[in-house]
């Protein structure tokens, strides 16, 4: 008999519905909590933080209205349409309160906004003002900090104004005591403490807020078994009045007791993924090894006989939607940078027991079903990958792939488990991690992570070298002296650590203070129930409860800066054909290319000149744009086009050249070397990531030319990924250059990109190729691989934009090509195929 | 173990992440120079053994360089670690590795010393002596067999196919693994009787068990522009997939286990 059962079901009627009804309409922004919440805080203004929070929290859960959607079988729902999301106020709130009139007609991530919610946001917004996290932060912030931020330099943003989220907790042990074996633990605790003790009075007063939590965690579920319980006293369909009466048992059993059955397991693992992201606004809240610790209750069921494979499916399948039937409300910025209302459920397969043998089991295959069942975007699914994975595993992973749903991302355990040893973790613990959010490691259940901490754009300290430490005539970094009198690389080189380095203390101070701010104003009491050891330590996650404490800041534009500094080295330094103050000039004047923003910038001159109250005629207006226009006009042009030539003839990373990539590797550590010797306020360390979720756009709008030959304001590239378009030799060269980063330093994760044709992975035979390229790139010691699947857009755009697809493979006719190489007469016969394309 | 290093030789391109001649994922090897004169040939670029431009996207580029086996092997061995765990290598392509013996036999003897699965897609059109100074570092043979009949194969090849026939025979008895190609080319070689003639003959050599069937295409037209060539199969329409079906049924009637594509 096969090890696995490898079940290819159909999806049922039910999920199909399910999953429409999820776009049925716009996300809508709901007031309830951030109302309830308000009238709590307003009641317990004389008492501790923790103890606030926790009432709050029990007076939201037993106030706020709930809802079983038209044929769900697992029910919870934070707000009453789908997709909605309610606001934090206690985080921020002044953004929301400015966007309210764009909110439903701006293109990120929009949100239907009614008058009336509108009305009761702005009134219980005045009771937040000077009270929120984000404020409390900036006045912790030093003041050399919270210039660079202004200047763009690195962006702390997402904790700034939101929960920290980003953690999976211990889901195995609600399953398993409930809520009530938590209580007696908290119980047991409290016991323990002395009212004389020194530690008492915060101690005993964190355990009591958990069994607070706790309670309403239960009382909630008891509001939803008497909610189903009376919707199927009114069901005239006997099928639908049986589910939800089952329903009903279901939620007046767990959360408060441990889950008996798979399907029990089910409904209390999703009130515990919901109720945390009702508690705190942060995101990324990860199920993890959803494969692992539900198991047990599969297993136990389909041996008694209890449960149907086909039914276990549709369960899974039921989560998979409401995984997707939240979302959450960004400014405008950050909308942006995350954008496609993402919560970043990370959900991961496969991989190793804390023991070290291969964990894969029927649901590792169910969940990767799940996901091709519903082809939605949450959970990020992920899948671990070791020397260990049965090939048959791997292979389901790929025809997910395939899809072009972009998922799963794949995960190397020979570089996650040594890395996270690195860290202070022990074997066992790091055999058993999971990934948070987009890319970041950690032991599930006992971390604290702060791992989204900031994005730290590296290419701005080069900036900052060719300008001596100024920024729009502000002077933000050190003077590392004059650029164009640098006699030597190093010293070139030297200038750029500095910059660096001190770019990295202040961002380690903004991320520290906004730290400390979450500790004293938004404790998660109902969180903190669910890792160890807060019941133990008698103190909350974010005043350094969990066992692993740390920070992970990611740095982006690694091949940028690589390619760049490569560039000056060569053509500066080693061959003499420019000089710096030739390449100087060449920059300001964005290659020749000028501003493209002409306008854009006349408009910002205009707005600030009015707002400092000075009159502006159409002349006037004229004038401006003229002088705009012109100081570009009046640089050498000509030279800086040349100049421009020059660097693209440069070898870049990306291409399998051992010499630039070993340069990669080194101007990567002048980023995550630094940072480790930095510690959080939670006692624990720093540790850099290599990502940049989707602000690499964005942020790289914000970003002057770079000596790579990048022009001003275009994205910077994406995580380890090569710039785009200058890994011109395929897609093991590309891997190859990429793996030649330390994947082991950057602990809190490293992202590659690569984009593949569908035709590439057609047949059994695409399948197998496609792992054995997976494979090839870990064995090499590569972290993380994600795919990009296209489709007949993307070809028709690069048909247009050659020079942004250099990359991208297709499947030809017996072979595999590299899509821009090919006739015109050719790649329109791709295009036409794919739409043909059926798997 | 000779110095195989510095023997020099003319390709015109090297493609990395192939996965359709021989096993696994491959890295091909084009060598430049052909004995034959295929109409439909997809890699016209190929033929001449000189140094030539073509024109690409209004772009002239030089097609060919010269270079070391050393220098290739370099290259090869940097996906090493995708021939390990897909079971794939190095194939020789062309052109007809075969004329440039020298070099394609140094350079996969130094594949094997390197430990790198090998293959070669051959016409078979030599010299016995000299194909048998290259079987011992190759472990795939990707033979073509375009026509049983002379005259036909002449016609659209430039060479009568008697030699390569008789090479089959050869290099059946001595390769470790033969596979036979034929590209199914309308108004030349697609009918049922001339597949089927085909599928017998490569069923009675020995040890060969597959054949591929590869569908004509015309993706190679616009290079004949580029070179300043006519393309003189400009009206031609690849075959159906039903057709290709059916040639497919001819050959697995045989006995033979038979596939479309590479």
């Amino acid at each position: 008999m096969a090890k696995y059962r490898i079940y290819d079901c159909e999806k049922t009627e039910r999920i199909t519905k399910l999953v429409d009804a999820l776009f049925d309409k716009m996300p809508e922004i709901e007031s309830e909590r951030a109302v309830l919440l308000t009238e709590s805080y307003k009641a317990t203004e004389s008492e501790p933080m923790i103890m606030r929070r926790a009432k709050a929290f029990a007076h939201i859960l037993k106030n706020i209205p709930i809802v079983i959607r038209p044929n769900e079988l697992v029910v919870g729902s934070p707000t009453k349409t789908s997709r909605s999301c309610q606001t934090f106020p206690e985080y921020s709130f002044q953004w929301l309160e400015d966007e309210f009139d764009t909110l439903a007609t701006r293109s990120a991530d929009p949100f239907h906004i009614s008058e009336e919610t509108k009305k009761a946001l702005a009134e219980v917004h005045k009771y937040w003002r000077g009270k929120t996290s984000s404020e409390l932060a900036t006045s912790y912030m030093d003041e050399k900090a919270l210039l660079a931020i202004e200047h763009n330099i690195f962006t702390p943003g997402n904790y700034f104004y939101n929960g920290v989220g980003h953690i999976s907790v211990k889901y195995g042990e609600v399953l398993e005591i409930g809520y009530e074996g938590i209580i007696e633990k908290a119980k047991a605790q409290l016991e323990k403490c002395k009212i004389s003790d020194g530690d008492y009075i915060e101690r005993a007063t964190f355990l009591k807020a958990v069994i607070i939590s706790c309670e309403a965690a239960i009382d909630y579920a008891q509001r939803y078994a008497e909610l189903a319980k009376a919707e199927a006293e009114k069901e005239t369909d006997s099928t639908r009045r049986r589910e939800l009466e089952i329903i009903s048992e279901n939620c007046r059993r767990v959360p408060a007791k441990g889950a008996r059955t798979f399907y029990e397991a089910c409904q209390s693992f999703w009130f515990v993924q919901m109720l945390i992201q009702l508690e705190g606004s942060g995101h990324s809240v990860s199920p993890g090894r959803f494969d692992q610790y539900m198991y047990p209750y599969y297993k136990a069921d389909m041996e008694s006989g209890r449960i149907t494979p086909d039914f276990a499916q549709e369960l899974i399948d039921c989560i998979w939607v409401k995984l997707n039937d939240s979302s959450k409300v960004r400014d405008l910025a950050s909308a942006e940078g995350f954008a496609g209302y993402s919560l970043f459920q990370n959900l991961i397969a496969g991989g190793q027991t804390p023991e070290g043998l291969d964990a894969t089991n029927d649901l590792s295959f169910m969940t990767i079903q799940a996901t091709m069942h519903v082809l939605l975007p949450q959970p990020s699914f992920s899948v671990r990958v070791w020397n260990g994975s049965p090939h048959e595993f791997l292979i389901k992973a790929a025809e997910l792939t395939r899809t072009g749903v972009g998922l799963p991302a794949y995960y190397n355990d020979e570089v996650i488990i040594p890395a996270l040893i690195n860290r202070g973790l022990t074997l066992a613990e790091a055999r058993n991690f999971c990934i948070i959010g987009c890319v970041e490691p950690q032991t599930p259940g006992r971390t604290d992570g702060w791992h989204d901490a900031a994005f730290f754009n590296m290419c701005r300290p080069l900036e900052l070298v060719f300008s001596n430490g100024v920024d729009k005539g502000v002077q933000i970094g050190p003077k590392t002296g004059d650029v164009t009198k640098m006699k030597t690389f190093d010293e070139f080189y030297d200038a750029y650590k500095t910059q660096t380095s001190y770019m990295i203390e202040l961002m380690v101070n903004a991320d520290n203070a906004i730290d400390v701010a979450h500790a004293k104003r938004c404790p998660l009491p109902y969180l903190s129930t669910m890792v160890d050891d807060c019941i133990k330590k008698g103190k909350s996650v974010q005043e350094g409860g969990a066992v692993h404490n740390f920070t992970g800041p990611q740095g982006f534009g690694v091949a940028n800066m690589a390619d760049a500094l490569y560039a000056v080295k060569k053509l500066v330094f080693d061959e003499k054909k420019i000089t710096m103050a030739e390449l100087k000039d060449a920059l300001e004047a964005n290659f020749g290319k000028g501003d493209d923003n002409a306008e854009e910038l006349t408009v910002q001159i205009v707005k600030e000149l009015e707002k400092a109250g000075v009159k502006i005629t159409e002349d006037k207006i004229a004038e401006i744009y003229s002088s705009v226009k012109n100081e570009t006009a009046n640089a050498d042009n000509l030279r800086a086009a040349e100049i421009k030539k020059m660097i693209d003839e440069i070898p870049k990373f990306g291409n399998d050249i051992e010499d630039v990539d070993s340069f990669a590797r080194d101007v990567a550590y002048t980023y995550t070397k630094p940072l480790e010797k930095y510690t959080n306020p939670r006692g624990g360390k720093y540790q850099a990531g290599l990502y940049p979720v989707s602000a690499n756009v964005p942020l790289g709008a914000q970003t002057g030319a770079t000596p790579d030959g990048r022009y001003a304001k275009t994205p910077v590239a994406d995580g380890v990924s090569p710039s785009a378009g200058k890994d011109v030799n395929g897609p093991t060269a590309s891997a190859n250059s990429v793996s030649r980063l330390d994947h082991f330093i950057a602990s809190n994760g490293t992202l590659f990109n690569m984009k593949f044709h569908p035709t590439a992975l057609a047949g059994r035979e695409g399948l197998e190729s496609f792992v054995s390229l997976i494979r090839g790139y870990f064995d090499q010691k590569g972290s993380h691989v994600q795919f990009n699947v296209v489709s007949r857009e993307t070809l028709k755009d690069a048909q247009k934009n050659p020079e942004k697809y250099k990359s991208l493979v297709v499947r030809v006719a017996g072979y595999s090509a590299l899509f821009t190489t090919l006739s015109k007469s050719l790649q329109d016969d791709i295009i036409n195929r794919t739409e043909q394309m059926n798997f | 173990m000779s110095n195989y290093n510095d023997v020099s030789g003319r390709i015109f391109n090297i493609q990395k992440f192939s996965v359709h001649d021989g096993p696994g994922i491959r890295t091909i090897v084009f060598l430049k120079g052909c004995y034959l004169r295929c109409k439909w040939c997809c890699n016209p670029e190929s033929q001449e053994y000189k140094i030539q431009t073509m024109v690409t996207g209004g772009v002239e580029k030089t097609v060919g360089q010269d270079i070391t086996v050393g220098e290739v092997i370099g290259k090869i061995k940097k996906d090493m670690p995708y021939y390990r765990r897909s079971g794939g290598g190095v194939t020789l392509s062309g052109g007809e590795c075969l004329c440039q013996i020298r070099f394609a036999t140094a350079l996969l003897e130094g594949c094997k010393d390197n430990g790198i699965n090998t293959a070669i897609e051959t016409t078979g059109f030599a010299e016995y002596e000299v194909i048998e100074k290259i079987l011992p570092y190759v472990d795939t043979v990707l033979m073509d067999i375009k026509h049983i009949n002379s005259y036909k194969h002449k016609e659209f090849t430039s060479q009568p196919n008697e030699r390569i026939l008789e090479n089959a025979r050869k290099i059946a008895e001595n390769a470790k693994e033969l596979i036979i190609r034929v590209p199914v080319i309308p108004t030349f070689n697609d009918t049922v009787e001339e597949i089927k003639a085909i599928a017998e003959f490569a069923k009675s050599l020995k040890g060969v068990k597959r054949l591929h069937l590869l569908p004509y295409h015309n993706f190679g037209m616009d290079k004949y522009e580029g070179l300043g060539r006519k393309y003189e199969l400009k009206d031609l329409k690849p075959p159906t997939a039903e057709h290709m079906q059916k040639l497919l049924a001819v050959v697995n009637e045989t006995g033979l286990d038979g596939q479309i594509g590479g």
